[in-house]
C-alpha cells in the first residue's frame, strides 16, 4: 500500500538477518506455509465453478444474513450469507479468482510498460529519455490513488480501464530499473560485440539485455504484485473499482462494512483473506528476492 | 544555488505535467463544459464557460486559456452543491488537516524511537517484537484496519462512535487508522537506517578511540541516521493523503478525501479537478522541500546532484 516503503533500498536490509542463516535447499517453514496458502488460493480461483457450493449470484431472500456454521449457522452456508441471501463462501471463492486475475494482469501490464519505457529511454537518450524521466517523476510525485481516481472520474468506470489503471501502478519503478540496467549493459562486452556484428537493436534488447537484467525486474515484480492486489482491493472497497455483478475481495469488504453491527462475517472474512493472501505473497516474494537478487545476498 | 534551481525547475516541470494531464483527461472525457456543469445549467452559463474556456478555438489556444483560468482560480462549479468548486474543496481542508497532522505526529513520535531502539538492540527479543509489530501494522491494509477498529471498539466494546467528527472521541479511530499503517513502515525504515549507520567505519573509529557506547550512539550514530529519517518523513505526505482518503470514507469524516471519493462516484468533475490539482501541488511542494532539506543536511547530495547518481538510488 505504500509509495514509500518499497522503493527504498534500505528495506532489503531488514530481511538480511534471517537471510544470513538461510540453509540452502530447505524452505523455511513460514515460506512453506505461505506457498501452500497461495497454492490453495490459486486452486480455489481456478476451480471456482466446481468448488463453490452455490451460484455466487444466486439470491435467496429467505436465507438473508445467516451466520457462519460455527456461530449458529447451518452447513448449507458454511460461512453464512449476505443481505440478499447469497452464499458468502461461493462469493469469496469467486472474489479470490477475480482479485488475483486482475492483480496479475495489472502487474504484467505495468512490468511490460515500464520495461519498454526504460529501454526506450536508455536506447534513444536525449529528448526521449528526458520525456520518459519526466513521466517517471510525474508518476512518483503524484500518489497513485489520485491518478486512479482522476482517471476513473474523467473516463468513467469499465473493467478494462480499471485493469489498465492498475497496470500504471508502479510502472515507473520498472522504468527506472530497466533504464539504469540497460545503460550499464550497453557498455558490456557482449552488447558491444553484438552491435559491432550489426545486430538489430530490438534483437539486442529483447534477446540479450532483457534476459540479463530479468532478475532485477522479477524482484520488483514480487514487490509490485501484492501492492497491486491491495490497490485493487482499496479502490473496489471505496466502490470505485470492480462493479457488480462482478466481485472482488475489496468489493466484498466494502459492502460488508455496512453490516458490521448485525453480520460481522461479511466484512471480516474477506478482510482476513486479503491480509493472509498479501502477507503470503510478500513472504514468498522476500524469499525469492533473497535468491534472485545478488545485492541482498551480501548482508 | 544551481542545486536549488535544478530542483525548483523539476518541481515546476512536474506541476506542469500534472496540469497538462488534467487538461487532456478532461478533453478526452467529452465536452468539458457539459462534464463540469450540472445537467440543469442554463444555456447562458454553458455559453459563458464555452467562451471563457475558448472551446470554439483551437486546442492550443484552449490550453493556454486553461492555464490562465487555473491562475485565476476559475475552475468551474460543483454541480452537486451549485457553488464554486474551489470553495467547496477549500472549506473541507481544515477537517482533513485535523486528521493528518495528529497522524503524522503519532507516526514520528512512535516510529522513530521504536525503530532506533530495535536497531540498538539488534537481534534481541526487543528487536524481534518491534519487527513483528511493524510487519503486522504494515500488512493489514488501512481500509481493513478501519473496519477492524470499528468492529472492535464500536460493535464489540461499544466505546467509540463509528462516524462523524463532533467530539474528541470521533478523532481516535480515524487518526489511528492513518497512523498505524505508517508507524510500522516508518519504524522499519528507521531501524534499517540506524543499523546501516552502526556498520560505518566512523562508528568503529569512535568506539576504538574509547568513547563510551552511549556517547557513540548519541554523538555519531543518531545524528547521521537522522538525515534520511527526517527527509523520508516528508515523502510520507503522499501516503498520508492516501490514508486520509480511505480513513475519511470509512468513518464518514467530512474532509477532502471523502469529498473526492463522493465526487468520483457522482462524476462531479469540477470538484475532482480542483482536488487533483490541490493534492498534486501539495505533493510536489513537499517533495521539493524534502529535496532541498536533504541537500542542506547532506552536502554530498548537493555536490552530486546530477541525475545519473539518482538512478540506482
Amino acid at each position: 500500500m505504500s509509495d514509500l516503503a518499497d522503493p527504498n533500498p534500505a528495506r532489503k536490509n531488514a530481511g538480511q538477518s534471517h537471510s544470513g542463516r538461510r540453509s540452502s535447499g530447505m524452505l523455511p517453514p513460514i515460506v512453506l506455509l505461505s506457498t501452500s496458502w497461495l497454492i490453495a488460493v490459486t486452486l480455489c480461483g481456478l476451480g471456482a465453478e466446481i468448488l463453490s457450493p452455490h451460484d455466487y449470484t444466486a439470491i435467496d431472500l429467505r436465507a438473508r444474513l445467516q451466520p457462519p456454521v460455527f456461530a449458529g449457522g447451518s452447513w448449507a452456508h458454511p460461512l453464512g450469507t449476505d443481505h440478499l441471501g447469497r452464499d458468502l463462501l461461493s462469493r469469496l471463492i469467486h472474489a479470490v479468482r477475480f482479485s488475483l486475475l486482475i492483480a496479475l494482469l495489472g502487474t504484467v501490464i505495468g512490468a511490460c510498460l515500464g520495461t519498454i519505457a526504460g529501454f526506450l529511454a536508455a536506447h534513444f537518450r536525449g529528448l526521449v529519455d528526458d520525456v520518459i524521466m519526466l513521466l517517471v517523476d510525474f508518476q512518483a510525485a503524484v500518489p497513485f490513488v489520485i491518478l486512479a481516481l482522476a482517471a476513473l472520474a474523467f473516463l468513467g468506470n469499465s473493467l478494462l480501464l480499471f485493469i489498465c489503471i492498475l497496470g500504471l501502478q508502479g510502472w515507473e519503478r520498472y522504468a527506472r530499473i530497466a533504464r539504469g540496467l540497460a545503460l550499464a549493459a550497453r557498455e558490456r562486452g557482449y552488447v558491444v560485440a553484438l552491435r559491432t556484428a550489426g545486430a538489430d537493436p530490438w534483437r539486442i534488447y529483447a534477446k540479450h539485455i532483457l534476459p540479463n537484467v530479468a532478475s532485477a525486474l522479477i524482484v520488483n515484480m514480487t514487490l509490485n504484485f501484492p501492492e497491486t492486489v491491495l490497490w485493487e482491493a482499496a479502490l473496489s472497497f471505496l466502490g470505485l473499482g470492480i462493479q457488480p455483478p462482478n466481485t472482488s475481495l475489496g468489493a466484498l469488504l466494502g459492502f460488508g462494512r455496512d453490516y458490521l453491527f448485525n453480520a460481522w462475517w461479511l466484512a471480516l472474512f474477506p478482510g482476513g483473506l486479503i491480509v493472509l493472501t498479501t502477507l503470503a505473497i510478500s513472504v514468498c516474494g522476500d524469499w525469492l528476492r533473497d535468491h534472485l537478487d545478488p545485492r541482498s545476498k551480501k548482508g | 544555488m544551481p542545486f536549488v534551481l535544478q530542483k525548483l525547475g523539476r518541481a515546476l516541470l512536474t506541476l506542469w505535467a500534472v496540469v497538462t494531464f488534467v487538461f487532456f483527461a478532461l478533453r478526452i472525457s467529452g465536452d468539458p463544459v457539459l462534464a463540469i456543469l450540472p445537467p440543469s445549467a442554463p444555456l447562458e452559463t454553458i455559453e459563458f464557460y464555452r467562451r471563457a474556456w475558448g472551446l470554439d478555438r483551437s486546442l492550443w489556444q484552449q490550453y493556454l486559456l486553461y492555464l490562465a483560468n487555473i491562475l485565476e482560480g476559475n475552475l468551474g462549479r460543483s454541480f452537486l452543491e451549485g457553488r464554486d468548486a474551489v470553495d467547496v474543496v477549500f472549506e473541507r481542508i481544515p477537517k482533513t488537516l485535523a486528521l493528518m497532522l495528529p497522524a503524522l505526529f503519532l507516526t514520528l513520535v512512535i516510529g522513530i524511537p521504536a525503530g532506533a531502539i530495535a536497531a540498538l538492540n539488534h537481534n534481541t527479543p526487543i528487536d524481534r517484537a518491534v519487527i513483528v509489530a511493524a510487519v503486522f501494522g504494515y500488512s493489514v491494509p488501512n481500509f481493513f484496519l478501519g473496519v477492524l477498529l470499528i468492529f472492535l471498539f464500536s460493535v464489540v466494546f461499544r466505546v467509540l462512535p463509528t462516524s462523524g467528527s463532533d467530539t474528541i472521541w470521533h478523532y481516535i479511530m480515524p487518526v489511528a487508522t492513518i497512523a498505524l499503517s505508517w508507524v510500522g513502515i516508518y519504524a522499519r525504515f528507521v531501524r534499517s537506517t540506524v543499523l546501516e549507520v552502526l556498520q560505518q567505519h566512523y562508528i568503529e573509529g569512535a568506539t576504538a578511540k574509547g568513547l563510551p557506547w552511549a556517547r557513540v550512539v548519541r554523538l555519531h550514530a543518531l545524528p547521521n541516521a537522522a538525515i534520511p529519517v527526517v527527509t523520508v518523513a516528508g515523502f510520507m505526505v503522499g501516503g498520508l493523503i492516501g490514508g486520509a482518503i480511505v480513513s475519511e470514507t470509512v468513518f464518514a469524516w467530512p474532509g477532502v478525501g471523502q469529498l473526492l471519493v463522493n465526487s468520483v462516484n457522482t462524476r462531479d468533475l469540477a470538484v475532482v479537478q480542483v482536488i487533483v490539482l490541490l493534492i498534486a501541488s501539495t505533493m510536489i511542494a513537499s517533495n521539493l522541500l524534502v529535496d532541498l532539506l536533504y541537500g542542506w543536511l547532506d552536502p554530498r547530495v548537493r555536490l552530486t546532484a546530477a541525475r545519473s547518481s539518482v538512478i540506482e538510488a
